[in-house]
Order: C-alpha cells, then sequence, then structure tokens
C-alpha cells in the first residue's frame, strides 16, 4: 500500500468517530496493537526530541525498506506512534524522504492533539526522516542502536 | 452560588479546576478596566489634563488600596510590577546580587524562585541552599535553622502556597528565625492572595510578591512589597521615563520609591483592574472564602480517596487550594487529554517545579486547583470523568 491510500485510510477511520473522546479512545485501542518493544531499546540516545512523554524509536532495514518499532510511556502517544509507524514502515529511504512534514495537517490530528503532542509527533516524523536519511546515504543497516 | 459574578462561567460549561495557573475575572474588573479604555484612557504621571489626571489618581488609588489590604506603612512600599517573577527577578538583581552570600529558598519552589538566582551563577551549595521537606512536603523548620548557621548574610526566598502541591508554609516562624541569624526574607506570594489574608506586618516579611491574575485580577499585573527600610538600598531594575527627577547628558537623577521603580509606562488598566479584584474579595470576605474552600477542599480529598489505584505526595494538613496526585500505572497527561475532551480543565504537568517532581522521582501530576467559586457539582464532574478516563487508559 502507498503513503497515499495509507493516509486515507487512517484519516478516514478516524473520521468514523465524530465525538473526540471516542476518537481517543480508538487511538488508545490502537496503542495497545503496538508490538513489544525489547526493553533493551528503551535507551535515552532512541528518545525521540520534542515529546513530552517519553518515546523511543528505533528503526530496521529489510529488503531495503525500512520498519519502524517504538514504545512510549503514554497510552494516547502509543496509539499516535502507531499510526505513524503504520504510515512509515514498509518504504524505502527515497520515499520517506519525499513526504512533506505537513502530513500532520492531511492526518487532521492537529485539531485534536495537543500543541505539545503535535511537537512530539513533528519530533517522531523527523527522526524517522533522519533515519532515512542517513540510510539513504549509506545505503545499510540503521540497526546501530540495538 | 459566587460564579455568577463571572461572566466566563456564562460562556463556558466546561469545570474550571485550574485557579492556580490563573483565575477567572469578575465582571467588576472588566468592567473597571473597559472604563479606563474606553472613557479617560490616557497616560499617567506625565500630562496634565482632566483624564489623564484621573488615569494617575485611580491608578495611585490602586496603590494604596493594596497598601491597606496587605496592611503596609506606607504606599512607596508597593511596587507594581509585571507579576511575581518580575518581582522576584527585580529583587535579585537590584538587592540580593551584591549584597548577600547565600540564598536560601525551600524543595518547594517553582521556576520563578529557582532560576533567577542560577541566573547569578549561584548553585547548590555554591552561593545557593535548599531546605528539606519532611515525607508530607512540610518545610522542615530545623534543616532550615541549620542552614541559617551554616550560612551568615543570608537572603531567604521561599513560596506561601505550593502551586503544586497546596501546601502552606509556616513563614511566621521561618521569618522569625530568618530574622534571629540576620537573613532578610522574601516572600513569594503568587497563590497566597487568592485562599488568605496577607498581612506583611504581622508576618514581618521584607519583601512580598504578589499576582494579580492569580487573584481574580488581569494578567501582566503584580506588585512586589519592599519593607521601608530596605528601599534605600534597592537599586533601580529599569531606567527611563516616570523614575527620575532631572536628567542632562552626563547624569540622571531618580524620583523617590515607588516611582524610580516603575519604568515606563505601567500597565494602567491592569493595575486599577486588580485593586478591583481585591475590592471583590474584600466584599466577599476571607473567612467565607477560608470557609467555602476548606470544605471543598477534604470533599475533594475524601472523593479521590475512594479511586484505586491513586498517589497522593502529601497529606491535607496546612494545604488549601492546589491537590495533586497520580494514577499508578496511568500517564497523568494521558488523563488530562481525556479529562479535556470531557470539559474538565485541571493542569496535568510539572507545574513549573520540576526539582520537587525529580524528588519524588514523578515526571508531573494531575493538579486540581480549587478557587471560592468552585462547588461540590464541579468536583462530582471531575470524579465521573476521572473514573471514565482511567476505564478508558486500564482496558
Amino acid at each position: 500500500m502507498g503513503i497515499d491510500q495509507k493516509l486515507n485510510q487512517i484519516v478516514e477511520d478516524l473520521g468514523l468517530f465524530e465525538d473526540d473522546l471516542e476518537k481517543y479512545e480508538y487511538i488508545i485501542d490502537l496503542g495497545k496493537q503496538l508490538k513489544k518493544l525489547d526493553i533493551c531499546h528503551e535507551r535515552d540516545e532512541n528518545l525521540v526530541q520534542g515529546c513530552s512523554s517519553k518515546v523511543w524509536l528505533i528503526c530496521e532495514q529489510n529488503k531495503g525498506k525500512l520498519f519502524f518499532h517504538a514504545n512510549s510511556n503514554a497510552q494516547i502517544v502509543k496509539g499516535l506512534v502507531y499510526i505513524l509507524i503504520k504510515l512509515f514502515s514498509n518504504l524505502t529511504p527515497r520515499e520517506i524522504l519525499n513526504i512533506n512534514l505537513d502530513i500532520l495537517q492531511n492526518l487532521g490530528l492537529s485539531e485534536i492533539i495537543t500543541p505539545n503532542r503535535q511537537s512530539g509527533v513533528i519530533g517522531m516524523i523527523k527522526r524517522i526522516k533522519e533515519y532515512a536519511q542517513a540510510l539513504n546515504k549509506v545505503g545499510k543497516s540503521c540497526n546501530h542502536n540495538n | 452560588m459566587y460564579k455568577q459574578y463571572f461572566e466566563y462561567f456564562s460562556n463556558n460549561k466546561s469545570v474550571y479546576l485550574d485557579n492556580a495557573a490563573t483565575t477567572q475575572k469578575p465582571k467588576e474588573v472588566l468592567h473597571e478596566m473597559n472604563e479606563y479604555y474606553t472613557k479617560y484612557c490616557a497616560n499617567t504621571h506625565r500630562s496634565n489634563y482632566s483624564n489623564a489626571n484621573k488615569a494617575t489618581t485611580l491608578y495611585e488609588n490602586s496603590r494604596t488600596y493594596l497598601k491597606e489590604f496587605i496592611n503596609a506603612k506606607t504606599e512607596s512600599e508597593i511596587i507594581f510590577t509585571k507579576g511575581v517573577t518580575e518581582s522576584i527577578n527585580f529583587i535579585a538583581s537590584s538587592f540580593v546580587q551584591e549584597n548577600f552570600d547565600t540564598v536560601i529558598i525551600s524543595e518547594l519552589e517553582h521556576h520563578s524562585n529557582i532560576v533567577p538566582w542560577h541566573m547569578q551563577g549561584r548553585k547548590l551549595h555554591k552561593g545557593l541552599e535548599v531546605v528539606k521537606l519532611d515525607e508530607n512536603l512540610n518545610f522542615d523548620l530545623k534543616h532550615f535553622e541549620k542552614l541559617l548557621k551554616q550560612h551568615a548574610n543570608s537572603f531567604v526566598s521561599i513560596s506561601h502556597l505550593s502551586n503544586a502541591f497546596g501546601k502552606i508554609l509556616p513563614i511566621k516562624d521561618i521569618v522569625k528565625l530568618s530574622h534571629k541569624y540576620k537573613a532578610v526574607v522574601l516572600v513569594d506570594g503568587a497563590q497566597s492572595l487568592a485562599h488568605f489574608k496577607v498581612d506583611v506586618k504581622d508576618l514581618n516579611v521584607d519583601f512580598y510578591a504578589i499576582s494579580s491574575h492569580k487573584t481574580f485580577g488581569p494578567t501582566g499585573t503584580g506588585a512586589i512589597y519592599v519593607k521601608q527600610k530596605h528601599l534605600n538600598k534597592l537599586k533601580p531594575y529599569q531606567t527611563g521615563g516616570a523614575t527620575i527627577n532631572d536628567v542632562s547628558f552626563s547624569k540622571s537623577t531618580f524620583l523617590d520609591s515607588p516611582f524610580m521603580y516603575e519604568a515606563g509606562t505601567q500597565n494602567i488598566a491592569g493595575v486599577i483592574g486588580f485593586s478591583e479584584a481585591l475590592k471583590f474579595l474584600e466584599n466577599i470576605g476571607y473567612e467565607q472564602i477560608h470557609k467555602v474552600e476548606k470544605e471543598l477542599y477534604l470533599y475533594l480529598k475524601k472523593e479521590l480517596e475512594g479511586i484505586e489505584d491513586i498517589i497522593f505526595y502529601s497529606d491535607s494538613k496546612k494545604s488549601i487550594g492546589s491537590l495533586s496526585f497520580n494514577i499508578k500505572g496511568l500517564n497523568h497527561e494521558d488523563i488530562g487529554i481525556l479529562l479535556d475532551k470531557q470539559n474538565i480543565l485541571v493542569r496535568c504537568g510539572h507545574h513549573c517545579a520540576q526539582p520537587i517532581m525529580k524528588k519524588l522521582k514523578i515526571q508531573g501530576t494531575i493538579r486540581v486547583s480549587l478557587a471560592f467559586y468552585n462547588d461540590k457539582y464541579d468536583i462530582n464532574k471531575f470524579i465521573v470523568a476521572l473514573k471514565r478516563a482511567i476505564d478508558i487508559l486500564k482496558d
């Protein structure tokens, strides 16, 4: 599935809820589906900057595509992390670098998450792009934090 | 029953429980500020026409009102500022920096009473000492006395009421001990006037920092009380218009206090509005405010005690206004967001008091902060919403 299709799917799913609280319940449920991150990755060097809650993000490369894994100490953030990982995983570094940071607007998250958490989401997208940038240059595994 | 005096509550159906951050403004305050801007807007202490004279008179009447409200001796002891942060920075820069070897604060302080001392190059045990708290976040007077004994020539800067936990500090005892060891005391009263009477003469403080916006007045206004005997040792913090007696290209001579410390055009409407807020409080009476708040505080605590896995950080003794807690295993910010989505407005975070959060080994708390206009209905709605938030987050 391409990035546009993934984005449309997420926007469509979030649009099913008229009530913000229900939307949050859905996001929290998504967070519960997040694949468990090995505790050894919950280190300071894997922390995403700009998040008021803690978010640890790592990246793996497989057959030229990037796959992200993450965890957070906050449940709502876990849900947001799940959405971002779904969106950015299984893409090549070049495809990730071509995605505009305005994606937050397209997701419609800016209406429901606090400014603090918006900067956290932006921080996470930046970190994902940094991984993509590094791998686009060297073309090798980014599993260096493991 | 008091919400009828505040237009905010006619326009908002949400439950406002963030009064330690800022309070709502009664109609009288907004009316008087509007009167200034729409009927006699002019600068103070300068021009000599009728509107300017009226603005100056009402501005100075506000000073007199505040002087009497806190039982200061003279108007010269009341200097208007932007708020408590500016008040502390002013005294730090104009009085403390050159005159004191050590500044003593407590573990309970918020950033406004920590960072100004760091800016002077003071660090823990290098010009800055911190009084410990006990397991219920009570100020340790024995440790304080030990610090005073160890550090001659100290300046003590202490909160009257903790914004994060609602603890009232024993200011009279602190001042008594400080003066015994020749230390000078500033009290950070950011939270106090919204909850209880402050009498600077009775407390015998040297400096008392006051916030308008946390006392039902407008933002951008506050004051610092300076005991008369210290006035001649204070240097002007900022200089410019309205502070000077005579200026030539060779030198400037200054007016007396308070004018020499109020440089530039002041927040005229803010000061006039602030005195209206104080009049409003006086009409209700602190006795009534205390009665309402104490009952609400205990009710809130009792209701919260019924919630599974709740973690408190202090007891309710000598506490008013703010109550902080966490729910075991849940993130305070998650709870705050889900409360917001149910129209319950509380603050979740470190409350600009990171050092005490670090001491407690937490990132932050959920803080409910009450004012006299809150009622049991607000607390009941909050408890229902809190339970729903917990249900959502706990599977």
